[in-house]
């Protein structure tokens, strides 16, 4: 087995816990983008120009309240910023590539991707053939993430809207949130910007959103450098 | 005008030049660490500021009445959430609950 071949395996073989855990969420997100009145051809092709979970969501979240194509669009830019993180930090196990192979390799970079991936190449070093792991986890959570999709745009249609399936979507939003929920600073930051949400709520074209989201990061910054002001001083 | 489809290509150009911007500079460019900490506060704060009024308010006001099935539903997905770990946990609790409370509510 060539060598590039086997690193690809070894990706796929890597990212299948994951797909296990994502799948039901393309499904979700398939079902609630049909419920937020999107069009199936539209619900299912942002699965492939944006590609990001959670950014999706929310996208589906805001066209149904009826948000303005500057805000969703901000939405999904302050939503996605930390892909520019994994963008860093894989940057170096990349740098020799052709340009194909980095267009290719930044648009399957997802978190689900990037997790196992950076963990292999912390380990194994820069040896030639390793970004096929990378190809290997992103193609594969790719295919999952579109056929995941499809099978939710289907169901959705044909789940009655008066469900109140939408709630589906926060309560997405709290699995992901709640377990990182340990260190003061992210939780003052998650309150102060769920707060701010509330108070904000009546501002137009859900400008309250964006507001937010800045109070709880900034919040969360200053307690951060407090703390580590605190340490310092001790 | 249906403006979904600009979101999507806007938003999907701003994700993949955002993803490919550090692979492609790599040399050139060093994130800065302000940045870096700022960035591990977005999904804490860009998702509580979608739950809280999902949660707390009904109709645009704020409901902290158990008339409001979303608040209890909510609060036992938070639960459910802090000790399962899991997602599809959370959800069938959160889902369920709701269900419960609006029934209870009928």
């Amino acid at each position: 087995m060539s060598e590039a071949r086997k690193n690809f395996i070894e990706g796929i073989r890597a990212e299948v816990p994951i797909l296990i855990g994502v799948f039901p969420f393309g499904l979700i997100y398939g079902a609630l983008a049909i419920n937020s009145g999107l069009s199936t051809t539209a619900a299912q092709l942002m699965s492939s120009i944006v590609f990001a979970g959670s950014a999706q969501f929310v996208t589906a979240q805001l066209y149904s309240e009826g948000a303005p194509a500057f805000v969703m669009i901000l939405t999904i830019a302050v939503v996605n910023l930390r892909h520019m993180l994994y963008s860093a930090s894989l940057a170096p196990y990349l740098k020799d590539l052709s340009l194909r192979w980095k267009v290719l390799l930044s648009y399957l970079l997802t978190d689900e991707a990037y997790a196992p991936s950076i963990l292999h190449y912390e380990k194994e070093g820069l040896a030639k053939y390793k970004y096929w792991f990378l190809f290997g986890a992103g193609i594969s959570l790719w295919t999952n993430w579109q056929i995941s999709t499809a099978i939710g745009v289907f169901l959705g249609a044909a789940i009655p809207s008066n469900l109140s399936l939408d709630f589906a979507l926060p309560v997405t939003f709290i699995a992901m949130i709640v377990p990182v929920m340990k260190k003061f600073p992210v939780i003052a930051s998650a309150l102060s910007a769920g707060v701010t949400a509330l108070l904000a709520y009546g501002l137009p074209y859900k400008l309250g959103l964006i507001l937010a989201a800045l109070v709880g990061i900034v919040v969360g910054m200053l307690l951060e450098s407090r703390q580590i002001a605190k340490k310092e001083a001790q | 005008m249906n403006n979904i489809w600009l979101v999507m290509i806007v938003g999907g150009l701003i994700t993949f030049g955002m993803r490919f911007s550090l692979i492609y500079l790599f040399g050139k460019f060093e994130v800065p660490e302000t940045m870096r900490r700022a960035l591990h506060y977005v999904p804490p704060a860009v998702l509580s500021a979608i739950i809280f009024p999902e949660i707390f308010l009904s109709n645009g006001t704020l409901d902290l009445s158990l008339s409001n099935a979303r608040l209890p539903a909510g609060l036992l997905a938070i639960i459910a959430a802090w000790y399962s770990r899991s997602t599809l946990v959370t959800i069938l609790v959160g889902m369920a609950a709701l269900f419960l409370f609006q029934w209870l509510n009928l």
